[in-house]
C-alpha cells in the first residue's frame, strides 16, 4: 500500500528540484523548515524522529537539501517528511508537510475490531512495521 | 417637520408627560455620541415608510432594539435610562439606492448577558424587525468589543488544532456530502463514506436533513459510517472523519447521539443552524469538553440572509457562530451553485479566519473587528463545485477551507473512489503549482490538463464537468464600489 | 539574467552580456566606495571577465564542470576586504553564479564549538544559512591551531572542505586575513589551498589615499576640515602609519570619531556665544592636534 499522508501524496514523487521549490516557498514566508523520519507512519504517530532542529533563518533551500541528502543516506528505508513551521501569532504551528522518502515496501496497517455491546465496534490500527521493531 | 419638534427633550416634566413622543425626542438619536470602546455597534440598512425621515427611523430602531416601547413610561425614571438607551449616532444614504439608509447604533455592554447569543439577538433582531414604520430592515454588520467577545468560548477546536488532529497541513481539506441526501440504507450509506474516504477525501458529510428517518436510523448510520472511516484509515494511513449529524428534536437526543459518536471514535460531529442559538452553544461546549470538531450546516439561513433589504447578513451570522463556538461553517464558494458575490464571500471568510478584521466597505465589513484570540473557524465551501474549478477555488478561498465536492465526487463516471482521486490530485497539483510561483489564475486550466495526462480520473472529471458554471448575478452584493481614479 | 538571450547563430555579444549583467555599475559603486585599491579592482574586473566568458562558453555548450569560485582576500585590517566581498557577491549574483545576493560574515567562534560534538552542528548551521550566497570567513587561519592537537578547528575545516567541493553550485567561500598568516595557513592545509581559485591581495593605503578616505567619511557625516585642519590630519596620518596597530581606513574612522568628540567639547566649552552652522560642521586643527599621536 502507499501511505497518502502529506500535502503532495497523490502526485508522482517530487524530484529534488521540486522539493527545493516547495522549501523555497516556505523560506520566503519566513517559516522554519525541518526534516523528520520514522519507520512507523501510524496516522496518530505524531512525533517522528527529528533530523536535527528546525532550520531557522535560512535564505536558500540548498541548506535543507543538504540535510535531506544526509538524512536519506542514513535512513533510506524509512519515511522522511519535510515540514514548515510558522511562528506567527495565531498559528505557531506546522504549515506544510510532505513525504519525500518512503520504503520500497510499505507494510501498512492491520485493522483490529473489538466488538462491544449494541453492535458497537472499537477500532484499533496497528502498524505492521511496529510488530517487527528494527534494531538500530 | 420643524426643528424643535425633533430635538431631544431635556426638560424632565415635558419628557415624561404621558403620551407618545418621537423616538428622537425621547433621546434615541444622538448624532454627537462617540461610541465607547466597550459598546456593541450595529449597522442596519433601513427602508423607512414614506414620510418617515431617516433619523427618526434610525432612532426608532435604536429604541425598539433596546429600552423603548411605543409610549412614554414613567418607570423609565426608576432607571438610569440615559445609560441604557441605545443611541443611533449616524445615518448615511445607501450609495445608489434611494430610500435606503445605513443607520449606526451603539449599545452599552450592560444591555446584554455575558456569553449568550440568544440574549444578544433577542435585542438586536427582536421585535424591531416587525416594526411598522419601516418597510424593511437588515442587520448588515456588528462590532463586538473584546470585552464582550471574551465572555464567549469561541470555536471548540479551531483551525490550528483541527489541522493537528487531522494531520493535514499546507492544503485545503477535502470533503463530500453523501448523496442522495435521503433514502439510502445505513449499509449503503457507509459504503459511499468508505469509497470517498479511501479515494482520498479527508471528510465525508451527512446532509442537513439526515437525522433518524424510517430508511436509516441514526445508530445504524453511525455504526456503518465509522466502519467506513476506520477501514479507509487503515488503507491510506491518513486520519479520516465523517460529520455525524446529531441534529435531533431535543437536547437530550442530541447529547445522546453525540456521546455515541464519541464512543465510536469519531473526530467530528455536525449540527444544523435550525437547532437554534442556545442549542448551538450547548453543543459547542460539549464539543470543547469532548475534543470533538463541531461542524455547522447553515440550513435555513437563506430565509433571512439573501435579500439585501431585509433580514440579517450572513457575515453577522458568521460572527455570532464564531462566538457561539462552532468549528466549521458553510460560508460560500463564489463559483458554485449557491449565492455568493466574491466581495461578500471574502468578507465572510475574513470573519471566520482572521484575528483582526479591518473595516472594508467593499467587502461589506463596516467596522474594525478584533477577535481577541478567539479561535479561527474553518469555512466550508460546498454546493456545485468540481475539480475543474480548483484554481479559482484556491484563488478565492485560500488554503484554510474545506472544499466539499458532493456531486463532484459521487457523480464521477468512473466511480466514487475515482471522483475522490480526481479532486485530491487536482487540489495537490494546484497547491504545488501555486507554491512554485506559477500564476494559477491564468494557467489553472492548463495546470489541470497537465495532471490529467497521467491521472485518468481527473481527465474524466474535467471532461464531464468542463462546461458547468453558475453565472447568475448575486442578490446579496455590496453597495460600496471603488471609485475609479483617473490614471 | 538569461545568457542564452544573447546567443545568436553561435556567436555571443560579450559587451551586451557585460552591460546586461550590470557589472559596470557594481564596479562603479566599488570605485565610489573605495579610494585607490587599483590592483584589487583590476583583479575583480579580471575575475568578472573570466566568469562572463565562462557563462558564454556554457551557453554555447562548451565545458560543463562549474568553475571553482572560492577566493582568498589577503591584506591588513581596514583595507576594504569586507566591502569588496559584498560587491563580489553582487557580481556573482548578477552573473548567475550564486542565487542570493548575500554575504554571511563569520569568524572562528561562529564555526568552532567548545566541546566534543559541538563543532559539526555549529559549522553546518552557518553553512546552511550562507548557502545560495557567499560565506566570508575573517581571519580564517584561526581555524587551524597546530599547537593544540585536539583543537576542534580541524573538524570545521574538514566540513568546510567537503561543502566547498561538493556544493560548488550552492556556496562561494571567501577566506580573509593577514597575508603572511594566510600563506602559512594554506601551506599547512593543502586541501584548502587547492580549492581556492582566486587570490586577491589588498595593499595598504598610501598617506594621500587615507586623507581622501577621511574626506569622504567626513562628507558623509556632514563635517568638513578647515585649511589648517587638513594639514593637521595629513601630519596625523604620517605619524599614525608609523605606529603599531595601524589598520588603514579603520584607524582613520576612529581618529575622526575622536576629533568629532573634541570638536563637540570645544563648542560646548565656549557656549556663551551662539554657534552657527559653519562652526557646527567644521573640524579645526586643534581638534586633531590634541591627539595622543602627536605627543608620542
Amino acid at each position: 500500500m502507499k501511505i497518502t499522508q502529506g500535502q503532495f501524496a497523490f502526485l508522482p514523487d517530487l524530484t529534488d528540484v521540486e522539493i527545493g521549490k516547495q522549501v523555497e516557498y516556505a523560506l520566503d514566508k519566513g517559516w522554519a523548515v525541518s526534516i523528520e523520519y520514522t519507520d512507523d507512519p501510524h496516522p496518530r504517530n505524531v512525533y517522528w524522529s527529528m533530523w536535527g532542529n528546525p532550520m531557522f533563518d535560512l535564505a536558500d533551500p540548498a541548506g535543507v537539501m543538504m540535510e535531506l541528502e544526509a538524512c536519506r543516506r542514513e535512513h533510506d528505508g524509512k519515511y522522511i517528511k519535510v515540514m514548515a513551521f510558522d511562528s506567527a501569532k495565531g498559528w505557531e504551528a506546522v504549515r506544510m508537510s510532505f513525504i519525500v522518502n518512503r520504503p520500497k515496501h510499505e507494510p501498512g496497517f492491520e485493522l483490529i475490531r473489538a466488538e462491544g455491546e449494541g453492535r458497537s465496534v472499537h477500532y484499533t490500527l496497528r502498524s505492521y512495521s511496529s510488530s517487527h521493531p528494527r534494531v538500530s | 417637520m420643524n426643528k424643535i419638534d425633533n430635538a431631544k427633550i431635556t426638560d424632565m416634566k415635558e419628557r415624561y408627560k404621558s403620551g407618545v413622543l418621537k423616538y428622537r425626542q425621547m433621546g434615541y438619536w444622538e448624532p454627537d455620541y462617540e461610541p465607547k470602546d466597550t459598546d456593541i455597534l450595529a449597522v442596519f440598512r433601513i427602508t423607512p415608510q414614506d414620510g418617515v425621515d431617516p433619523e427618526e427611523a434610525a432612532a426608532a430602531v435604536a429604541g425598539e432594539s433596546s429600552t423603548a416601547t411605543w409610549t412614554v413610561v414613567w418607570t423609565d425614571r426608576l432607571t438610569d435610562s440615559e445609560y441604557y438607551r441605545a443611541k443611533a449616532y449616524r445615518v448615511d444614504p445607501v450609495p445608489g439606492t434611494p430610500g435606503q439608509f445605513f443607520a449606526y447604533i451603539a449599545y452599552d455592554l450592560d444591555l446584554f448577558e455575558e456569553g449568550s447569543i440568544a440574549n444578544l439577538t433577542a435585542s438586536i433582531i427582536g421585535n424591531v424587525f416587525g416594526f411598522k414604520p419601516l418597510k424593511a430592515l437588515r442587520l448588515e454588520d456588528m462590532r463586538i468589543p473584546p470585552h464582550y467577545l471574551k465572555t464567549f468560548q469561541g470555536p471548540a477546536t479551531g483551525i490550528v488544532v483541527e489541522r493537528e488532529r487531522m494531520n493535514v497541513y499546507g492544503r485545503p481539506l477535502l470533503g463530500a456530502t453523501m448523496k442522495p441526501k435521503l433514502g439510502l440504507s445505513g449499509r449503503n450509506y457507509g459504503r459511499v463514506v468508505y469509497e470517498a474516504l479511501k479515494g482520498g477525501l479527508d471528510f465525508t458529510k451527512d446532509d442537513e436533513n439526515i437525522n433518524s428517518q424510517p430508511f436509516m436510523h441514526w445508530r445504524d448510520r453511525f455504526l456503518y459510517c465509522m466502519e467506513g472511516v476506520n477501514k479507509a484509515m487503515a488503507e491510506t494511513g491518513e486520519i479520516k472523519g465523517t460529520y455525524l449529524n446529531v441534529t435531533a428534536a431535543t437536547m437530550e437526543d442530541m447529547y445522546e447521539r453525540a456521546e455515541f459518536a464519541k464512543q465510536l471514535g469519531s473526530v467530528i460531529i455536525m449540527i444544523d443552524l435550525v437547532i437554534g442559538y442556545t442549542a448551538i452553544q450547548s453543543m459547542a461546549k460539549w464539543a470543547r469538553r469532548n475534543d470533538m470538531i463541531l461542524h455547522l450546516h447553515r440550513a435555513g439561513h437563506s430565509t433571512y440572509t439573501r435579500q439585501k433589504n431585509h433580514g440579517v447578513s450572513f457575515r453577522v451570522i458568521a460572527k455570532w457562530m464564531r462566538m457561539a463556538g462552532v468549528d466549521h461553517i458553510h460560508a460560500g464558494t463564489v463559483v458554485g451553485k449557491l449565492e455568493g458575490d466574491p466581495n461578500v464571500i471574502s468578507g465572510i471568510y475574513d470573519i471566520c479566519r482572521e484575528n483582526h478584521v479591518p473595516q472594508n466597505l467593499q467587502h461589506g465589513i463596516f467596522f474594525d473587528q478584533p477577535w481577541a484570540s478567539l479561535k479561527k473557524m474553518m469555512p466550508v465551501a460546498s454546493g456545485g463545485i468540481h475539480a475543474g474549478q480548483m484554481h479559482q477555488l484556491l484563488h478565492y478561498l485560500g488554503e484554510d477551507v474545506v472544499l466539499q465536492f458532493g456531486g463532484g465526487t459521487i457523480g464521477h463516471p468512473m466511480g466514487i473512489q475515482a471522483g475522490a482521486i480526481a479532486n485530491r490530485v487536482a487540489l495537490e497539483t494546484m497547491v504545488k503549482a501555486r507554491n512554485e510561483g506559477r500564476d494559477i489564475w491564468d494557467e489553472g486550466p492548463q495546470i489541470l490538463m497537465e495532471a490529467a495526462r497521467w491521472c485518468q480520473p481527473l481527465r474524466a472529471a474535467l471532461d464531464t464537468w468542463k462546461d458547468v458554471t453558475f453565472d447568475y448575478a448575486s442578490t446579496d452584493s455590496v453597495d460600496y464600489v471603488p471609485t475609479p481614479t483617473p490614471a | 539574467m538569461t545568457i542564452l538571450a544573447e546567443v545568436h547563430d553561435e556567436t555571443v555579444d560579450l559587451q551586451a552580456l557585460y552591460k546586461q549583467a550590470g557589472i559596470n555599475e557594481t564596479i562603479e559603486t566599488l570605485d565610489r566606495e573605495l579610494v585607490g585599491l587599483v590592483p584589487v579592482k583590476t583583479r575583480i574586473r579580471e575575475i568578472a571577465a573570466l566568469l562572463l566568458v565562462e557563462s558564454a562558453r556554457r551557453a554555447l555548450g562548451m565545458q560543463a564542470s562549474p568553475p571553482s569560485l572560492h577566493m582568498s582576500f589577503t591584506g591588513n585590517p581596514g583595507t576594504g576586504k569586507t566591502t569588496v566581498a559584498q560587491r563580489m557577491a553582487e557580481i556573482l549574483h548578477q552573473l548567475g553564479y550564486i542565487r542570493r545576493n548575500h554575504v554571511v560574515s563569520v569568524t572562528r567562534d561562529d564555526l568552532v564549538g567548545q566541546y566534543i560534538g559541538h563543532t559539526a552542528p555549529k559549522t553546518k548551521e552557518i553553512l546552511k544559512k550562507a548557502m545560495g550566497g557567499v560565506l566570508f570567513i575573517d581571519e580564517a587561519y584561526y581555524l587551524y591551531r597546530p599547537e593544540n592537537e585536539r583543537d576542534y578547528g580541524q573538524e570545521a575545516i574538514e566540513i568546510l572542505l567537503q561543502v566547498m567541493e561538493e556544493k560548488r553550485d550552492d556556496l562561494v567561500v571567501i577566506l580573509a586575513g593577514y597575508k603572511d598568516r594566510m600563506d602559512t595557513f594554506f601551506k599547512s592545509n593543502p586541501g584548502m589551498s587547492s580549492r581556492v581559485a582566486h587570490h586577491v591581495d589588498f595593499p595598504d593605503y598610501g598617506a594621500a589615499e587615507l586623507l581622501s578616505i577621511a574626506e569622504r567619511m567626513l562628507e558623509k557625516m556632514n563635517y568638513r576640515l578647515d585649511g589648517p585642519a587638513e594639514q593637521a590630519l595629513s601630519d596625523y596620518i604620517e605619524r599614525r602609519m608609523r605606529q603599531p596597530h595601524f589598520s588603514n581606513a579603520r584607524s582613520i574612522r576612529n581618529a575622526l570619531d575622536r576629533a568629532r568628540l573634541r570638536q563637540a567639547n570645544r563648542l560646548f566649552a565656549g557656549r556663551g556665544a551662539p554657534v552657527d552652522r559653519a562652526a557646527l560642521e567644521t573640524i579645526t586643527a586643534e581638534d586633531i592636534r590634541a591627539s595622543r599621536v602627536f605627543s608620542q
